[in-house]
C-alpha cells in the first residue's frame, strides 16, 4: 500500500514536472519582457514586428501553397501566359513601404529614449577585461571585480553535476548592486579586447571597447537579481564572464554602501599590516597559490604550463628565473602589446608578493627567492 | 572542332575550359562544405548538453572561426563561381569565359589558400580563434601566431574572387551572342554580373582590413590599437563595409538560380523580369549603405543608428518584390515538383523566413536584445543554408543532366530534399528560441535553461550533416551510371543552354555564336 502510494505520488510528481516543463518551454519560446520601462517597450515592439511578419508570412505563403495545390500540372494542365503587370507590381512595392514606415516610427521613438543617458542619479563605470567585470561606483568610492563564481575555472567544470545548478555560468562572486527607481548611468569600457555587457531583463547591451567609453543607462522599478552574460567574443573564456545585477531598495543600497566602505577601510588596514610584516615562505606560497589559481591560471594554467606561445609557460621561464625586479614589473604593470594585464591595482601588495614568490618556487622552479610585500611597496614607490 | 586537351592530372592543372574549371570549383566547394560541416559537427557535439564534454573552449573558438571562414569563403562563394563558370558562357552564347588563363589561375589559388588556412589548425598556438569576423584587437594583439597564415590566406582568396569577378564582367559585357541584349539575359547572368560588381568593390576593402591587421601585428602601426591612437571600432566599420555586400554576394546568384528554375517547372515565364533586374540592382546598391546595422551596440551616435536602421529596413522592399514575383510566377502555372523545383520552393520559403528575422534585426532598439545571440545565428543560417546552399543544390540537380548527360535518381533526389528540409529546420529554427531566451553566440557551454533547444539543434545538425553525404552519393552515382539524359530533360526549361545545346554539353560550345531572336 505504502509502495503504491509512493509510486502514485512520484508519478503525479513526474506528470506535474512534465506539464510544468511544457508550460516552461512555451514561456521560453519568446523574448523575456524584462522589468524596465525600456525593456517592456522593446518587448512590445518585438511582439509587434513578430505579428506583422507572421501576417505577411501567412498571406504570402498561403498564396504560394494555394498555387502549389491548385496550379500543379494535374489540376491546371495549361499554364497562363501573362508575365507582367505594372499595377500589381506597384502595389506590392508600395504596401511594404507603408508597413515599414509603420514599424519605423515606434522604433525611432524608442531608440531615442534608450540612448538618452542624461541626468542620471548615479554612475557606475564598467570595465571588461579577460574574463571579468570591474565595477567602479563613481559617486561612492567603491570598486570591485566581478568574476564567475568559482575558485578556478578549469577545475570548476570537473565537479560532477555542476551544470545542473540553476545559476550555472550565471553566478558571480561580487554582484553589481544598484538602487531601484534610480536612473543609473553605466560608463562602459574595456582593458584588453572588446566585450559586451548585457542584461536581457534590463534591455541593456553595450559594447565595452578598449580606449573608448560608451554610455548607457537603466532605471529598474523592481528589486531583484538580474543575470546576463558577455555577448562579444573576447577569447577563450568568453562564455564564462557573467553579469549579475542585484537591484535593492534605496535604504538597502545605502546600507550596502556603508558596509562596503567599512570593508574597504578594514581591507586597507589589513593590507597595510600584512605589507608591514615579513612573511615566511609557507605563508607566501599558500597565499600565492590561492591568488595564482584565481587570477593567473586562466591563461598560464594551474600547472604553470601556459598556453604558448600567447601565454608563456611559467616553468623555467626566463622571466621567472631572472631578476625579481623584472618579474615584479610585469605583474604590477603588465606588458604593453601583449595580453598580460597590469595587476598592480587589482591585488594587494601582500598578494602580489605572494604570487610572485609562488611563481618563482612552484612547479620545480625552486629559485628560493622570497618576495616580500615591502619589496612591492619599494618597487611601486620607485616606479 | 575536336576536344583537344591534355589527359590525366595535366588536363585539370592546365585547363582553360570554363566547364572544367566550373567542375573544379564545384568539387572544391563541396569538399570545403564537408570540412566546414565537420567543424560544425564538433560545435554541435559540444553544445549537445551543458558542461564541457569534448573540447577545450579555445579549440571551440577555433572551430567556430574556421567553420565560418571555410563555409563563407571556401564553400558558398566558390560554389557560386563554379555555377558562373559552367553557365554564363552557355547562357549568353559565348565559347568560353573572356579570360581563360586567368580563370585557371583564380581557381588554382584557392586550394593553396585553404591549405594554408587549414594548416593553422596544426600550428603551435592553434588556429585563428577570434570568430570569422575577426574583430580587433582580439585578432591582432591577442591572436595566435597562425593569424599571419590566415591573413595571407584571405589575401589569396580575395585575389581569386576579384579575378573571378573581373572575368564574369568582361565575359558578360563583351561576349554575348548577337541579339543577346542586356535585358534579354537570363536572370542568373544578371544576378551574377551584379554580384561581380559587388565583389570587385568590396574584396579590396577586406584586403585592406587584413593588411592593416598585419602591420598592426608586426610593423608597429596602431590602426586598431586605441593605446596608440587607433580605433578598434574602425576595424568593424571596414570589415562590415566588406561584410554586408558579402552577404549579398553569397545570396544574389541563388536568387538567379531560383529565377531560372521556378519558371521552368511552372511552365510559365518569369513574372516581372525587368523588376527582378532592378530589384537585384537596388539590393546591391543598398548593401553599401547598411553596414553598421551589424554594430548597433558599439556606441554610435543616435543619428547614425537611425540612418542605418532605416536604410536596412528599405532592403525589405526590393527583396519583397523578388519573393512576390516568384509567387506570381507560380500562380496559374502548370507546376510539377521535381527535385530542383522542391529545392527552389524551399529556398523561397526559408530564405523569406530569414528575411523576416532580418527585418526584426534591423530595428535597432530591439536589436539590442537580439544582437550577438543565437537569434542572429538562426537568422544568417536561414539565409545561408536553405538560402544560398539550397540554391546551389537546386542548380546542381537542374543542370546536372546538362553537365553530365545523365539523369540523377529522382526518388533519391526527393529523399535528399525532404531529409534536408526536415533537418535544416530542426537545426536552425530552435536557435531563434535559444537566442530570444538570452543565449549569446560563440559560447562553448551554457546554462541549463538553454538545454532543450540546443539538444534539438544538435540532433538536427547531425542529421543535416549526414544527409549531405546522400547528395554526394547521388551525384557520384549519376556521373558513373545515371540514365542517359534527353537533350531537354525539363520540358519547361528555356534559354540557350537548353534550346541550342545537347546533353551533355560538348567540351566546346558556341564556337560560332548562336542566333538569339
Amino acid at each position: 500500500m505504502a509502495i503504491r502510494r509512493k509510486l502514485f505520488a512520484s508519478l503525479t510528481a513526474l506528470l506535474g514536472l512534465a506539464l510544468s516543463g511544457v508550460v516552461q518551454a512555451t514561456a521560453d519560446l519568446n523574448m523575456r519582457p524584462g522589468v524596465t520601462e525600456t525593456s517592456l517597450e522593446a518587448y512590445d515592439l518585438h511582439m509587434m514586428v513578430v505579428w506583422v511578419m507572421t501576417v505577411i508570412a501567412v498571406v504570402v505563403f498561403g498564396l504560394m501553397f494555394y498555387s502549389i495545390i491548385f496550379h500543379r500540372r494535374s489540376k491546371n494542365p495549361t499554364p497562363a501566359t501573362w508575365s507582367h503587370s505594372t499595377t500589381v507590381e506597384f502595389i506590392w512595392t508600395a504596401i511594404p513601404f507603408i508597413i515599414l514606415i509603420a514599424l519605423t516610427i515606434p522604433a525611432v521613438k524608442l531608440l531615442i529614449k534608450m540612448e538618452d543617458a542624461s541626468n542620471p542619479d548615479m554612475s557606475v563605470q564598467i570595465t571588461g577585461s579577460q574574463w571579468k567585470w570591474h565595477y567602479k561606483y563613481l559617486d561612492h568610492n567603491i570598486e570591485f571585480f566581478s568574476n564567475l563564481n568559482s575558485p578556478q575555472q578549469t577545475e570548476h567544470f570537473e565537479q560532477p553535476g555542476i551544470a545542473a545548478e540553476p545559476n550555472y555560468l550565471l553566478d558571480v562572486d561580487n554582484e553589481l548592486v544598484i538602487p531601484a527607481n534610480k536612473k543609473v548611468r553605466f560608463l562602459v569600457t574595456a582593458d584588453d579586447v572588446i566585450h559586451s555587457w548585457w542584461v536581457p531583463e534590463l534591455a541593456v547591451k553595450k559594447d565595452a571597447i578598449p580606449g573608448f567609453i560608451n554610455e548607457t543607462w537603466t532605471k529598474v522599478p523592481k528589486p531583484g537579481v538580474y543575470r546576463g552574460q558577455c555577448t562579444e567574443l573576447c577569447g577563450k573564456w568568453h562564455g564564462f564572464m557573467p553579469v549579475v545585477v542585484r537591484v535593492v531598495t534605496e535604504a538597502e543600497f545605502d546600507q550596502w554602501v556603508a558596509k562596503k566602505n567599512e570593508e574597504r577601510l578594514a581591507a586597507e588596514k589589513a593590507a597595510a599590516e600584512a605589507a608591514a610584516k615579513s612573511w615566511d615562505m609557507d605563508k607566501l606560497m599558500a597565499l600565492g597559490k590561492e591568488t595564482y589559481d584565481a587570477k593567473c591560471a586562466a591563461c598560464h594554467q594551474v600547472d604553470g604550463s601556459g598556453t604558448p606561445p600567447l601565454f608563456p609557460a611559467m616553468i623555467d621561464s626566463p622571466m621567472v628565473k631572472g631578476p625579481a625586479k623584472d618579474h615584479i614589473d610585469i605583474v604590477v604593470n603588465g606588458k604593453a602589446g601583449t595580453a598580460m594585464a597590469a595587476y598592480g591595482a587589482q591585488l594587494t601588495d601582500a598578494e602580489l608578493a605572494a604570487v610572485i614568490t609562488y611563481e618563482r618556487n612552484a612547479w620545480g622552479n625552486n629559485t628560493g627567492d622570497k618576495v616580500q610585500p615591502a619589496d612591492i611597496q619599494a618597487f611601486k614607490a620607485g616606479n | 572542332m575536336a576536344d583537344h586537351h591534355p589527359t590525366g592530372i595535366k588536363r585539370w592543372l592546365f585547363t582553360t575550359n570554363h566547364k572544367d574549371i566550373g567542375s573544379m570549383y564545384l568539387w572544391f566547394s563541396f569538399i570545403m562544405f564537408l570540412v566546414g560541416g565537420a567543424m560544425a559537427m564538433v560545435i554541435r557535439a559540444e553544445l549537445y548538453q551543458p558542461g564541457l564534454q569534448f573540447v577545450d573552449p579555445n579549440f571551440f573558438n577555433q572551430m567556430t572561426t574556421m567553420h565560418g571562414l571555410i563555409m563563407v569563403f571556401g564553400a558558398v562563394m566558390p560554389s557560386m563561381v563554379g555555377l558562373a563558370n559552367w553557365l554564363i558562357p552557355m547562357q549568353i552564347g559565348a565559347p568560353d569565359m573572356a579570360l581563360p588563363r586567368m580563370n585557371n589561375w583564380s581557381f588554382w589559388i584557392l586550394p593553396f589558400a585553404f591549405a594554408m588556412l587549414i594548416s593553422s589548425l596544426f600550428m603551435e598556438g592553434g588556429a585563428p580563434n577570434f570568430g570569422w569576423t575577426f574583430y580587433a584587437p582580439l585578432s591582432t594583439t591577442y591572436a595566435p601566431p597562425s593569424t599571419d597564415f590566415f591573413i595571407l590566406g584571405v589575401h589569396m582568396m580575395g585575389i581569386s574572387s576579384i579575378m573571378g569577378a573581373i572575368n564574369v564582367i568582361v565575359t558578360v559585357f563583351n561576349m554575348r551572342a548577337p541579339g543577346m541584349t542586356l535585358m534579354k539575359m537570363p536572370l542568373f547572368v544578371w544576378t551574377w554580373v551584379i554580384t561581380a560588381f559587388l565583389l570587385i568593390m568590396v574584396m579590396p576593402v577586406l584586403a585592406g582590413a587584413v593588411t592593416m591587421m598585419l602591420t598592426d601585428r608586426h610593423f608597429g602601426t596602431d590602426f586598431f590599437n586605441a593605446a596608440g591612437g587607433g580605433d578598434p571600432v574602425m576595424f568593424q566599420h571596414i570589415f562590415w563595409f566588406f561584410g554586408h555586400p558579402e552577404v549579398y554576394i553569397m545570396i544574389l546568384p541563388a536568387f538567379g538560380v531560383a529565377s531560372e528554375i521556378i519558371p521552368a517547372f511552372a511552365r510559365k515565364k518569369l513574372f516581372g523580369y525587368s523588376s527582378m533586374v532592378y530589384a537585384t540592382a537596388s539590393i546591391a546598391l543598398l548593401s553599401f549603405v547598411v553596414w553598421a546595422h551589424h554594430m548597433f551596440t558599439v556606441g554610435m551616435p543616435v543619428a547614425g543608428e537611425l540612418f542605418f536602421m532605416i536604410a536596412t529596413m528599405l532592403i525589405a522592399v526590393p527583396t519583397g518584390v523578388k519573393v512576390f514575383n516568384w509567387v506570381a510566377t507560380m500562380w496559374q502555372g502548370s507546376m510539377t515538383f521535381e527535385t530542383p523545383m522542391l529545392f527552389a520552393i524551399a529556398f523561397v520559403i526559408l530564405f523569406t523566413i530569414g528575411g523576416f528575422s532580418g527585418v526584426m534585426l534591423a530595428m535597432a532598439p530591439v536589436d539590442f536584445q537580439y544582437h550577438d545571440t543565437y537569434f542572429v545565428v538562426a537568422h544568417f543560417h536561414y539565409v545561408l543554408f536553405p538560402g544560398a546552399i539550397f540554391g546551389t543544390t537546386a542548380a546542381v540537380y537542374y543542370w546536372l543532366p546538362k553537365w553530365t548527360g545523365k539523369m540523377y535518381n529522382e526518388k533519391l533526389g526527393k529523399a535528399h530534399f525532404w531529409i534536408s528540409m526536415l533537418f535544416v529546420n530542426l537545426t536552425f529554427f530552435p536557435m531563434h528560441f535559444s537566442g530570444l531566451a538570452g543565449m549569446p553566440r560563440r559560447i562553448p557551454d551554457y546554462n541549463m535553461m538553454f538545454a532543450d533547444f540546443n539538444q534539438l539543434a544538435s540532433i538536427g545538425a547531425f542529421g543535416l550533416g549526414l544527409s549531405q553525404l546522400l547528395f554526394l552519393g547521388i551525384v557520384i552515382a549519376t556521373i558513373r551510371g545515371g540514365k542517359k539524359a534527353e537533350d531537354k530533360p525539363w520540358d519547361g526549361a528555356t534559354g540557350l543552354e537548353w534550346d541550342q545545346l545537347p546533353c551533355p554539353a560538348p567540351y566546346h560550345t558556341f564556337d560560332t555564336p548562336p542566333k538569339v531572336n
